[in-house]
C-alpha cells in the first residue's frame, strides 16, 4: 500500500478513481478546483475510465449525476459553499430519487461577505436534504469516507446519496501523509454498482412520478426507513473496512478519551483534529476530558450521544457556523437528542472560527475549562462567540 | 392510397391524462413513433409529467425519468454519459420539455448540453405559455397574446415582448441539426427526428403544438389551426443541417395571420391595427427565412 503526500482534493480525485466512478459531472469553484483538475489529469493520461461531463453550472452537475446513476452508472461529483447551495433542491431529487450519488464538499464560508474560507454552514444548510453527511477530519479519512460511503450507500437496503464534508484549506490545499490502496484491493471491498431498478429500454419503466396525497407519505417513510437500516449498516461498513484496510475513522460519533471524562467538547472537521491534541495535553496534566467527534451529522448519532451522556457531566459543542435566530445547528441538535435521555450533563454552544477563523489550541484549552466548570458555573450564557474582536466593524461601510 | 411513412408501432397508450386536443400529446406520439422502443426520455416540469399518469399508472412503453424544471438539458447529458460508460451506443436520449421549460427556465441546462456536443435529442413542444401551471406567458409566448400574467384588462396589458426564437439560439451554437416540426405535419414531423438517428450530437426541435385550454379554441381544431400557423407563416417548417437552411414546406395559398389568429379567443382583444403588425412581422421573418434558405444554398 504506497503512502503519498497529498492534499484533501487530491483525496477527493483519488477516491473517485479508486472506486471507479463511471460518470463524473462537476463544475469548478474555489477551493474545490483542484479535484476536478486532478480528475480531468487522470482522464487526459488514459488513468481513470470515467465520462467525464464538464458542467455549466454545480445544478447541472447534481441533475446529471441523477439522471445518470438511474441509467444504472456509479457517480461522483464535488463542490463547495456557493456550488453547494445552488444544487439544494436536486439535491432533494437526487435522494428522493434513491441516487447513491457521492459528493465531496469542500466547507467553505457563504457570502456575503465574500470568503473562501472554512466555515460549516454551506452543508449544515443542506441538513434535510435527504444525505447523508460525513466531516472528515484528516486527509486519509476524506479517501477512506468515499471508499465507505459507495459501499454503504450502494447497498440495496439503503440507496441514498452522501456528501463527504473537508474544511477549505485546512484539508483541502494542505498536504498531508495518506496510504493509498491498492486498486485490487478496494475492487475486492467495493462491487460494481448494481442498482435493482434503473432505466432499461426492455423494462420500461417511469421514475419520479407523480404521487397522490394517498401515496406521499409511504414513499418518505420508505427512505426514513432505509436511513434506520443505514445506521446499522455504517457500523458493518466501518468494521469491513478496517479489516480490510487497517483503518477505523469512527463510525457516527467519534468518541476519543471520554472514559471516566467529566467534560467533553464536540466538534467536526479539522478543529476537532486541533482538540484531540488539547485533550492529550490537558490529560497529561490531569485534567478529565474528551472529545466527541461528530462524524456522521446525518444520520444524527442519537443512540451514541445518551450513551456519551450518560458518563459525563457537562458537554460543549462547538459549531464552525451559526443559524440566525437560534444558535448553532450541531448544539441545536445535541440538545434535541438529549432532551429525552435520562441524563441530561450541562450543555454548552460555542460558535468559533467562522469564515476561516484559526480555532487555536490556547483557545480550546480555554473552551475546555469552560466546559469542565459548567455544572458549578451554571449555563447562564448558553451561546458563546468565541474570540471576538472587541470592536466590531461597522455594520455598513 | 399512398404508402404509410409514419411507422405503426404505438409507445403511448391509453391511459394517459392529457386534455382533449392537446397538441402535446401527438408531439409525443409522434416522437415516440419516429424514434421507436430503444429510446430513453427525460422529462422537467411540464403537462407531460403527469401526462403520462400518475403513480402507478404509466401510460408510456419506453424509459421514462421526471425531473426538475430547469435540467432536462443536464439530465439528458447524465443519461448519455452513463450510456457511454456503459458502452451502449444504440439508444437514442430524448430530452421532452415544454416552452417555459426551455426557452426561461431551462435555457442554461439546455445551452450547456449542447454546447458539449452531447449526442441528444431534445424536443421542445411549444403551447406558447405556461399551461400546466395555468396559462402564465412565458418567453415563447408571442406579442399579443392574453395570459394569466398578460391579462389584458382595461389598459391593453397583453404579451408585448417579441417570442424568444429558439432555433436561431440553437443555430448560434452551432449544433449540427435543428428544425421546427408542427403535429399538423406527422410524415415530416417524423422524418425530421428520424433524420436524426443518423445524426451524432445535439439534434433541437421546435415543435409547434396547440394548447385548446390556453388558447382558448375548440379542441377539435387543434390540427387545424396548427396547419393553419405553418400556412400562415407564423411557424414555418424547415430545417437548418450544419448551418444549411432548408424550408421543408412552403405554402403555396397563404392564409392571412387574421384569420389565424381570428380563431382563438386569447387574441380576440387585439384592435386591426396590432393584428396588421403581426402580419408584417410574420411576412418580415418569411422573407428573412427565405433570404438564409437562399444564402446558404451552397453550405
Amino acid at each position: 500500500m504506497p503512502k503519498v503526500v497529498i492534499t484533501g482534493n487530491y483525496s477527493l480525485a483519488y477516491g473517485a478513481k479508486l472506486c471507479r466512478a463511471e460518470v463524473v459531472a462537476a463544475y469548478p469553484i474555489t477551493p474545490q478546483t483542484t479535484v476536478v483538475e486532478k480528475i480531468a489529469e487522470f482522464v487526459a493520461n488514459d488513468e481513470m475510465d470515467t465520462q467525464y461531463v464538464k458542467v455549466e453550472s454545480e445544478h447541472t452537475a447534481m441533475a446529471a449525476c441523477i439522471s445518470a446513476s438511474l441509467t444504472g452508472a456509479r457517480t461522483f461529483t464535488a463542490t463547495s459553499a456557493h456550488g453547494l447551495t445552488l444544487m439544494h433542491e436536486v439535491l432533494i431529487w437526487a435522494s428522493g430519487s434513491r441516487t447513491p450519488i457521492i459528493m465531496g464538499n469542500i466547507n467553505r464560508a457563504m457570502a456575503p461577505p465574500w470568503s473562501v474560507w472554512a466555515d460549516h454552514l454551506d452543508s449544515v444548510a443542506q441538513r434535510d436534504t435527504g444525505w447523508m453527511q460525513i466531516y472528515a477530519e484528516t486527509n486519509q479519512e476524506v479517501l477512506d469516507s468515499i471508499i465507505q460511503a459507495y459501499k454503504l450507500c450502494e447497498n440495496n437496503d439503503v440507496l441514498l446519496p452522501c456528501m463527504i464534508m473537508e474544511d477549505a484549506f485546512f484539508l483541502s490545499h494542505t498536504s498531508e501523509a495518506v496510504d493509498l490502496p491498492e486498486q485490487s484491493e478496494v475492487d475486492a471491498f467495493l462491487p460494481p454498482f448494481d442498482p435493482p431498478e434503473k432505466l432499461d429500454v426492455d423494462d420500461p419503466k417511469g421514475f419520479c412520478s407523480l404521487v397522490m396525497p394517498d401515496w406521499y407519505m409511504e414513499f418518505r417513510y420508505l427512505m426514513h426507513e432505509a436511513w434506520n437500516r443505514a445506521r446499522k449498516i455504517i457500523y458493518d461498513v466501518v468494521e469491513d473496512f478496517e479489516k480490510k484496510f487497517g483503518r477505523n475513522h469512527g463510525a457516527l460519533l467519534d468518541i476519543y478519551r471520554c472514559d471516566d471524562a467529566d467534560a467533553v467538547l464536540m466538534a467536526a472537521g479539522t478543529a476537532a483534529a486541533t482538540c484531540r491534541e488539547v485533550v492529550d495535553d490537558l490529560r497529561s496534566k490531569g485534567k478529565k476530558v474528551g472529545l466527541a467527534r461528530i462524524r456522521f451529522f446525518r444520520p444524527f448519532p442519537t443512540d451514541e450521544l445518551r450513551s456519551l451522556a450518560k458518563e459525563v457531566d457537562s458537554i460543549g459543542v462547538l459549531d464552525r457556523s451559526f443559524t440566525f435566530g437560534h444558535g448553532g445547528a450541531f448544539y441545536s441538535e445535541v440538545a434535541g437528542a438529549l432532551y429525552n435521555s435520562p441524563t441530561k450533563p450541562a450543555l454548552k454552544n460555542y460558535i468559533a472560527g467562522l469564515g476561516g477563523r484559526d480555532i487555536t489550541p490556547v483557545t480550546l484549552e480555554r473552551l475546555f475549562e469552560d466546559v469542565l466548570n459548567l455544572p458549578e458555573n451554571g449555563t447562564e450564557q448558553e451561546i458563546e462567540w468565541v474570540d471576538l474582536k472587541d470592536t466590531p466593524p461597522k455594520e455598513v461601510s | 392510397m399512398g404508402k404509410i411513412t409514419i411507422p405503426e408501432e404505438e409507445y403511448m397508450h391509453p391511459g394517459h391524462i392529457a386534455c382533449l386536443g392537446c397538441g402535446g400529446a401527438l408531439a409525443m406520439r409522434y416522437m415516440l413513433k419516429a424514434l421507436g422502443k430503444r429510446t430513453m426520455v427525460s422529462i422537467p416540469a411540464c403537462c407531460w409529467a403527469i401526462m403520462h399518469g400518475k403513480h402507478p399508472n404509466f401510460a408510456l412503453g419506453v424509459p421514462l425519468v421526471n425531473t426538475a424544471f430547469e435540467v432536462t438539458g443536464a439530465s439528458i447529458s447524465g443519461i448519455r454519459a452513463a450510456l457511454d460508460a456503459k458502452g451502449i451506443k444504440d439508444v437514442n436520449v430524448v430530452g421532452f420539455a415544454g416552452d417555459g421549460g426551455t426557452a426561461d427556465i431551462g435555457i442554461q441546462a439546455l445551452s450547456g448540453a449542447v454546447e458539449r456536443n452531447t449526442n441528444i435529442f431534445y424536443v421542445m413542444y411549444d403551447n406558447e405559455a405556461y399551461m400546466n401551471t395555468g396559462i402564465q406567458r412565458s418567453g415563447a409566448t408571442p406579442p399579443g397574446a392574453w395570459t394569466t400574467t398578460t391579462p389584458v384588462g382595461t389598459t391593453q396589458d397583453w404579451k408585448k415582448a417579441p417570442k424568444k426564437n429558439m432555433v436561431e439560439i440553437m443555430v448560434a451554437h452551432k449544433i449540427p441539426y435543428t428544425a421546427t416540426i408542427n403535429i399538423a405535419f406527422p410524415e415530416d414531423f417524423v422524418k425530421k427526428l428520424q433524420k436524426g438517428k443518423d445524426i451524432d450530437g445535439p439534434k433541437f426541435y421546435h415543435a409547434f403544438a396547440p394548447c385548446p385550454t390556453g388558447w382558448r379554441h375548440p379542441p377539435e381544431i387543434t390540427v387545424s389551426i396548427a396547419k393553419m400557423a405553418t400556412d400562415s407563416n407564423v411557424f414555418p417548417l424547415f430545417e437548418v443541417e450544419e448551418g444549411k437552411y432548408t424550408i421543408t414546406r412552403k405554402p403555396k395559398k397563404r392564409i392571412p395571420v387574421k384569420e389565424y389568429l381570428g380563431l382563438q379567443g386569447r387574441f380576440r382583444h387585439l384592435p386591426e391595427e396590432m393584428v396588421e403588425r403581426i402580419q408584417r412581422e410574420v411576412d418580415r421573418e418569411w422573407e428573412l427565412l427565405l433570404r438564409k434558405e437562399e444564402y446558404t444554398a451552397d453550405f
